[in-house]
């Protein structure tokens, strides 16, 4: 059974571009409705490793298929494109218009689309700078595990109409709906940027990141790892002359390429076949003392460790939250823990009830973000 | 359960002065900014701790009891809008800043403290909190939060949803959810969000963690005019284009202009068809820098005149004019409605070219004050309650306007929610299966409906009345508070 798309000509403007694969993909819906055979949700695949596997015996939905720039006027700073569109492509043409994505999404692959961008929720280095994917995220157009199709949020910048869906969407790890339409802010790339490096220990250097922050600099970005911090300054030449004589350091040459590896994990750091943990933590915390190896991001607000054993899941969590935070399990090597940081149980109530509203037969990638959701 | 046994029961935990039943105490309570609309509440509850809350809200589960939550009062929705048969909950008298930690920039605030308050509290450090809706001497965080409200700063700044980290709510059935955390995201679905700009349907927030952002070196403001609404919108899409973000950038057209200069003598140009403010906030150079740049787009854009600020004074008297845009529109009419669509920028003279041809068409004027950065119009219909059948009339050319809105791609609200007032558009902004999708949602949090209920979203079966802001002959509550 299909069901014909809405032609909303309301809050959301649907493009007539491909109606045949919306049916393809509500009768995927219905199929597995009737069948009891969940689906797993996919994009181009660069993000697999994260997050947990969907439960076994789940059929793919290849969503690759639905791609292009549905809508992109960039003085409205606003651009809405398919799930399966491949961020490289969006990435070029708003390059071509001197705009990109603020919140400088990881890629993990050179083929990772949009909706696995949204659905995943990451951002990369300029996060704690200009926001994160969940920020920049205006509106959605989405099939709930019903097979309803459904629009919210909008392309405009401010919109307070109904609950705030759209945001909800992102990070959801595709166990609420399949996104099909997404709307992002854009903003314009800046006219200038150096990275700085500066020889540094990780107390100070989160001492100093914070302290920065708290001033008006134009820092879009922070690493520390091994004994050195990078910093780099975004924004007009005057601004960022300015900013480096109160900072001091030397300039890395190829500062685009250092952040690339930072965003991507082609970087040295992350080069291991241990359990790579993501714990996001408050800002100001000390270094977080447990073995392996760390790397520090977002102002302080991002440790990554790459464990030395498989066998410390529970003390790594724990020391999270301690660090009034969560430790995400990134990459398993090995470890074999649930990815994502356990909830308090009456948000996990709620939970299971949104996702009762949302997909009540629990079809859409079960068990990749929580075992029971 | 009786309202004298509901008393009883709420005082035996509060103090005798937080519980309010007799009419002239609840008068004051009767309604919110939006003043059409007034509804006495059966009880008024003035918690002063979570504790109480907690209590009361135990109270209202297990005697279905509906509760609407109230902050300083100052929503343009009706969004606090008492319940004949509920209890208005007051958190007014949570109103501390529990901590200011100047180094992760953040401040734990009571969601009664007020906006501005944040900022006062954080100036000492080089810090602010970012969103600053126009009633922000006024307006509560805790109300900020429900609305998810915004400023003329928000393009660049961001809304309330950019701007906190942590809430502390709690469930209709007194269950504490601790949602966000003190680092910059959170395990599992976003909840932040969702409970951000929900109307205080999902709730009651007690406890808010907001982040703190450097006070900029420098502002500056550029204040162009135009004799022509489309050069003027070409001039705001011009500085996008030239990968500016303003700090603020705002827009009056020609009645608007009148209006204030009538009011204000602020010497406007009173050929202008539009007036555009840009404002540059930063770094010194970079404010420099920018402010030249924005001058020569609004020279090449066709701008007749063109001014910037040379000092912190003029800076706030170009921006005295359009903060008094509001008032100036209660100068000159008896009564006027405040409209709230948002709309892409593209659509901007073709929507004020059809707002002039309603206008028109039902005989009333109507001011265009546009927050040009983000697209947000507030059109202000000028009428007179007092003449038979001007207000339906307002009524009817209003819904026309949020109509036209949706239809240029936009949304019926901007900033001030959807509360009681346009409920009846948002049948038209939505469809049905989304609208089951918010009453899902609001089922997962409340399953009696009894927190606020009847608001934000229309039943299937229900488009309520069309509504706006209505002031009159000075009537308006707050009438001293800055709209903007």
């Amino acid at each position: 059974m299909c069901t014909k798309v809405n032609k909303s000509l309301l809050n959301y403007p649907v493009s007539d571009g491909m109606p045949a694969m919306i049916d393809h993909y509500v009768e995927a819906i219905h199929t597995a409705l009737d069948t009891r055979i969940p689906l797993h949700i996919c994009g181009s695949g660069t993000k697999r490793f994260y997050g947990n596997a969907v439960h076994d015996g789940s059929k793919v939905l290849d969503m690759t298929g639905y791609h292009g720039i549905v809508d992109y006027e960039p003085t409205e700073l606003v651009m809405t494109a398919r799930a399966g569109t491949p961020l490289v492509e969006l990435e070029s043409v708003l390059e071509q218009h001197g705009q990109m994505l603020a919140f400088e999404p990881p890629y993990f692959g050179p083929t990772a689309t949009l909706g696995g961008c949204v659905a995943a929720g990451l951002s990369g280095p300029r996060r704690a700078a200009s926001g994160a994917v969940r920020d920049f995220v205006l509106g959605v157009r989405m099939l709930d595990g019903k097979g309803r199709d459904l629009s919210f949020g909008g392309r405009v910048m401010k919109n307070v109409a109904g609950y705030d869906v759209a945001r909800l969407m992102v990070g959801s790890l595709g166990t609420l709906g399949i996104l099909l339409e997404i709307s992002v802010k854009v903003l314009p790339r800046p006219i200038h940027e150096v990275t700085l490096k500066m020889a540094m220990d990780d107390v100070t250097a989160i001492k100093r990141m914070n302290e920065w922050a708290g001033k008006p600099l134009p820092i879009s970005a922070t690493c520390h790892v091994g004994d050195e911090l990078f910093v780099r300054l975004s924004g007009a030449e005057s601004a960022i002359r300015a900013a480096w004589q109160t900072l001091g350091g030397d300039e890395e040459q190829d500062g685009d390429a250092f952040w690339r590896s930072i965003r991507d994990h082609t970087h040295d750091f992350f080069q291991s076949a241990y359990p790579m943990w993501r714990l996001s933590i408050q800002s100001t915390m000390p270094p977080v003392r447990l073995t392996g190896k760390q790397m520090i991001e977002w102002n302080g607000g991002l440790r990554w460790l790459v464990s030395d054993s498989a066998e410390n899941v529970s003390m790594i969590r724990a020391a999270a939250e301690h660090a009034h935070g969560h430790a995400t399990l990134f990459r398993s090597g090995g470890a074999s823990a649930p990815a994502f940081h356990p909830l308090a149980s009456n948000m996990m109530k709620i939970h299971h009830s949104l996702k009762e509203k949302f997909d009540p037969e629990r079809i859409l990638n079960p068990g990749r973000l929580y075992s029971d959701l | 359960m009786s309202p004298q046994e509901l008393i009883t029961q709420l005082r035996s935990f509060l103090p005798p002065e937080a519980v309010l039943h007799e009419t002239e105490d609840l008068k004051p309570y009767e309604c919110d900014g939006l003043s059409a609309y007034r509804q006495l509440p059966m009880i008024v509850a003035l918690p002063h701790t979570e504790e109480h809350i907690v209590k009361v809200l135990q109270l209202c589960y297990a005697t279905n009891t509906p509760v609407v939550a109230r902050g300083a009062g100052t929503g343009l929705s009706g969004g606090a809008l008492p319940h004949a048969q509920g209890i208005l909950l007051s958190l007014a008298k949570l109103n501390q800043i529990i901590a200011v930690d100047p180094l992760a920039r953040t401040a734990r605030v009571q969601p009664g403290v007020r906006n501005l308050a944040i900022s006062e509290a954080a100036a000492s450090h080089g810090l602010y909190y970012a969103p600053d809706p126009s009633s922000q001497i006024a307006c509560s965080v805790g109300g900020n939060v429900a609305e998810n409200s915004g400023g003329v700063h928000c393009l660049k700044y961001g809304l309330t949803v950019h701007n906190i980290l942590k809430l502390r709510v709690l469930t209709i059935e007194g269950e504490v959810l601790e949602i966000g955390g003190e680092s910059l995201d959170s395990a599992g679905y976003d909840l932040l969000a969702l409970m951000t700009g929900s109307e205080g349907m999902l709730g009651i927030v007690t406890e808010i963690t907001v982040k703190l952002i450097p006070i900029p070196e420098k502002a500056q403001l550029v204040m162009a005019t135009f004799d022509d609404v489309q050069k003027a919108g070409n001039a705001v899409a011009n500085v996008i284009a030239a990968g500016i973000i303003p700090a603020g950038m705002e827009m009056m057209d020609k009645i608007t202009i009148h209006a204030v200069e009538e009011f204000l003598h602020a010497g406007y140009d009173l050929e202008a068809e539009a007036i555009l403010l840009c404002e540059s906030d930063g770094g010194t150079g970079e404010v420099a820098d920018e402010i030249e740049r924005i001058f020569t787009i609004m020279q090449q854009s066709g701008a007749t005149k063109i001014r910037s600020s040379q000092n912190e004074a003029e800076r706030l008297s170009f921006w005295a004019g359009r903060k008094a845009a509001f008032p100036a529109a209660g100068r000159v009419s008896p009564d006027y409605y405040c409209m709230d669509g948002t709309i892409p920028r593209k659509q901007l003279a073709q929507v004020l070219q059809g707002i002039e041809q309603l206008s028109r068409e039902y005989g009333l004027r109507c001011m265009n004050v546009f927050h040009a950065g983000d697209g947000n119009l507030h059109p202000l219909i000028l009428y007179d309650a007092n003449q038979p059948g001007e207000l339906e009339k307002t009524e009817e050319f209003g819904g026309k306007i949020l109509e036209m809105c949706i239809h240029a791609g936009g949304t019926i609200t901007g900033e001030h929610g959807v509360g009681m007032e346009k409920i009846n558009q948002m049948c038209t902004q939505f469809r049905s299966d989304e609208l089951a999708m918010f009453h899902a949602i609001k089922s997962a949090f409340d399953p009696k409906e009894l927190l606020n209920p009847g608001k934000a979203v229309p039943s299937l079966h229900r488009c309520a009345e069309l509504g706006a802001m209505h002031v009159h002959q000075g009537q308006q509550k707050f009438a001293e508070l800055p709209r903007f």
